[in-house]
């Protein structure tokens, strides 16, 4: 077990981020890169799915498509940081990576231009629930597989459920495998009418046309021929996840919601024998708004704050002055509140994971690799 | 005309902005005014349930307040359902193994998942069940999918009992009076990034009017120009040392909290501006402030719908 974040990224090949929605995984992704490129060195590519536009700026990852850029190393050296390594980004263009697995996968040219013709292979590769979800990890496994990389930090999608593209792989092959799909492929006039059948075919017409359905199957006709392809690379991904190279970071906000969903991925993780290094709590208030002394001062500060208005020796009306004093007092009190109930989730968190990091609630936005370094120094601490 | 008079609302937003508890307070508010409300969780995540201290959502949906019931979306009870009042198949268990092929269909064909949900909501709302839908909806990423489905199968089958059903699915979809979206956002930079975009794609890529934009997480303003400059005076050597000694060294930690207020909420302030800025200008806007006290359930969702209607 690593005893930090650091030890961590020199210890693994593969870190997948992930958590809910909305707390930071593009940062904390993009953070850990930094800090593995500058304090351990090798060649570190953070692969992320939706970064912030300001901070895709800053990171050069303006280039559509699926290339791989290199920060240069001034433009590190500008935010501080000597790096002992090299930092790679780059952005996951879901079509784009879908269109190169078929042409890897598709056991002839026709074959490949007619799926990739197909008015039917954009909208699911686009709408396909697990679609995102599954060319990312392949993605992943893509680059792995080619050795071009020390550490692959992944910055995993927005899944309706978090843990929608844990099981990605698996659905995938269960998909291409599925009685369904051969029933669809069928041609359609040599089906067999079982009585198992028959109500099926005949409720699919009914409701959906003829056309259509034969539409459907013409598709997935052409999909099952990279059935074999798929299902052995959906294996590979799967291996990769599951090797102890790969490490997985949970990052979570303290608030009700994000916890469960974040105790729920740690079961999930720990259900698949997928390994969890560490838990990243973002957004955290400082410990000492719930100091009880602070808190003293506070209350001590809003009923003094008649007296105090004059005694301070300030510019400005003394009323004025007052007002601004008790405004202070409470909104310490305020987030107080807000802090301690941080803490309660904080203690409350069902299982104890083998490492945890904090970072602190940032005014602003991170737009910038100096902002990044300042995320890394407290993932390191 | 006002929000809560539309039948139908999808609330969305970016993943950890509130959503759901936008969409509890909204339909609590229309409950309390007398509109028989559903509200309807289609992630089923529980967190709909949460919002009210209740049990676990089904499909058929419980009572959770007078006028209110909640139900959880499930695509393949919405296909029995669908099946049971169109196809009129008498054996129902024989539905069975047949709805998890065909949720096996719903994963792989284009749109069928979406518009069994979509159907299901716009079906209580042409039979008159309630006067107002409330739709905790999918993330943005996928509610634009969801609100297509209906014509872009229109378009796709041809005939067949699809092809009848959804046009009638579009037109009250497409009917401002009927259907709205409400994006939830809450002040910074990912959340209003995505809420731009998306209110350009629901105008681009779907029929349905964005009904209002909710800001949800409002900081308070602490102070104005006068009172920033006191503050700033405070900071200082010579007061902050007075402060010191007249309530004690701990103080300083008190004046490092209204530090961070002040750049939290000037910081937000932006963002809201930006997206004023960028939103068609006829928006509603709506902004609901940071509960400090409580975040979750009855309480919360209470307190949500109070701040909603003094914006209305």
């Amino acid at each position: 077990m690593s005893e930090s974040i650091e030890q961590l990224l020199a210890a693994k090949e593969v870190i997948v981020v992930c958590g809910p929605g909305g707390v930071g995984k593009t940062t904390v992704a993009a953070a850990a890169g930094l800090v593995a490129a500058v304090h351990v060195g090798g060649r570190v590519l953070v692969l992320t799915v939706d970064p912030a536009r300001r901070l895709a700026t800053a990171l050069g990852l303006e280039a559509l498509g699926n290339a791989e850029v290199q920060i240069p190393a001034e433009v590190l050296a500008e935010a501080g940081a000597t790096p002992r390594g090299e930092l790679w980004v780059a952005q996951l263009d879901t079509k784009q990576s879908w269109d190169d697995l078929i042409r890897l996968h598709a056991p002839d040219a026709q074959t490949r231009d007619a799926i990739l013709g197909n008015s039917l292979y954009a909208n699911v590769t686009a709408k396909f629930v697990q679609s995102h979800d599954y060319i990312a990890m392949e993605r992943l496994y893509e680059i792995h597989a080619s050795g071009r990389y020390d550490l692959i930090i992944v910055d995993t999608p927005p899944s309706r459920s978090a843990v929608d593209f844990l099981d990605a792989p698996e659905r995938m092959a269960e998909f291409f495998g599925s009685r369904l799909l051969r029933w669809l492929t069928v041609p359609y006039r040599s089906r067999l009418f079982t009585s198992a059948t028959r109500p099926f075919y005949n409720i699919a017409d009914r409701v959906l046309g003829q056309q259509f359905l034969r539409d459907i199957a013409d598709f997935f006709l052409l999909f099952q021929t990279m059935y074999p392809g798929f299902v052995s690379r959906a294996e590979e991904v799967q291996r990769t996840l599951q090797d102890r190279r790969t490490s997985f970071v949970v990052v979570s906000t303290l608030d009700a919601s994000s916890m469960n969903e974040c105790d729920y991925f740690i079961d999930a993780l720990a259900a698949r024998r997928l390994s969890l290094g560490a838990v990243v709590l973002n957004r955290v208030l400082p410990s000492w708004f719930t100091n009880k002394t602070a808190a003293a001062a506070a209350r001590k500060l809003g009923r003094r704050a008649p007296k105090l208005a004059t005694n301070l020796k300030v510019d400005g009306d003394p009323v004025l002055v007052e007002g601004v004093l008790r405004e202070i007092s409470e909104s310490f009190l305020s987030y107080g509140v807000a802090a301690a109930r941080q803490q309660e989730l904080r203690h409350e968190m069902q299982h104890e994971p083998p490492m945890m990091a904090s970072l602190p609630f940032l005014a602003g936005d991170i737009v910038n690799v100096e902002g990044l370094a300042e995320i890394g120094d407290h993932l390191r601490a | 005309m006002s929000l809560l008079d539309r039948r139908l609302l999808f609330v969305t937003g970016k993943g950890g902005v509130g959503k759901t508890s936008i969409a509890a307070g909204l339909a609590l508010l229309a409950s309390s005014r007398g509109k028989r409300t559903l509200l309807c969780d289609v992630d089923a995540k529980g967190d709909v349930a949460a919002a009210f201290e209740a049990g676990p959502l089904d499909f058929e949906g419980h009572e959770l307040a007078p006028n209110l019931r909640a139900m959880a979306m499930s695509t393949e009870e919405s296909l029995k359902e669908y099946l049971r009042l169109n196809v009129r198949l008498p054996l129902v268990t024989r539905l069975g193994p047949l709805a998890r092929s065909f949720d096996f269909v719903a994963s792989a064909a284009p749109g069928v998942r979406e518009i069994l949900v979509v159907g299901k909501l716009t079906y209580e709302v042409r039979e008159d069940h309630y006067d107002l839908v409330v739709v905790d909806a999918p993330a943005t990423g996928h509610v634009v999918g969801q609100l297509a489905s209906p014509s872009a199968i229109h378009d796709l089958v041809r005939v067949g009992l699809v092809r009848d059903q959804t046009r009638w699915i579009v037109d009250l979809l497409r009917d401002p009076a009927v259907t709205g979206t409400v994006i939830v956002a809450v002040p910074e930079e990912m959340p209003v990034t995505e809420t731009i975009e998306l209110s350009g794609r629901l105008e681009a890529e779907t029929d349905v009017d964005l009904a209002a934009v909710v800001v949800n997480r409002v900081l308070p303003e602490l102070f104005g120009t006068r009172e920033e400059k006191v503050f700033r005076q405070l900071l200082d050597d010579g007061p902050a040392k007075r402060l010191r000694d007249e309530v004690g060294n701990p103080v300083r930690h008190v004046l490092a909290g209204a530090d961070l207020a002040v750049r939290l909420r000037r910081s937000r302030t932006s963002h809201i501006a930006r997206l004023r800025g960028e939103l068609p200008p006829d928006t509603p806007m709506m902004y609901v402030p940071e509960m400090f006290t409580r975040a979750q359930g009855i309480r919360a969702t209470r307190m949500i719908a109070d701040a909603i209607e003094d914006e209305l």
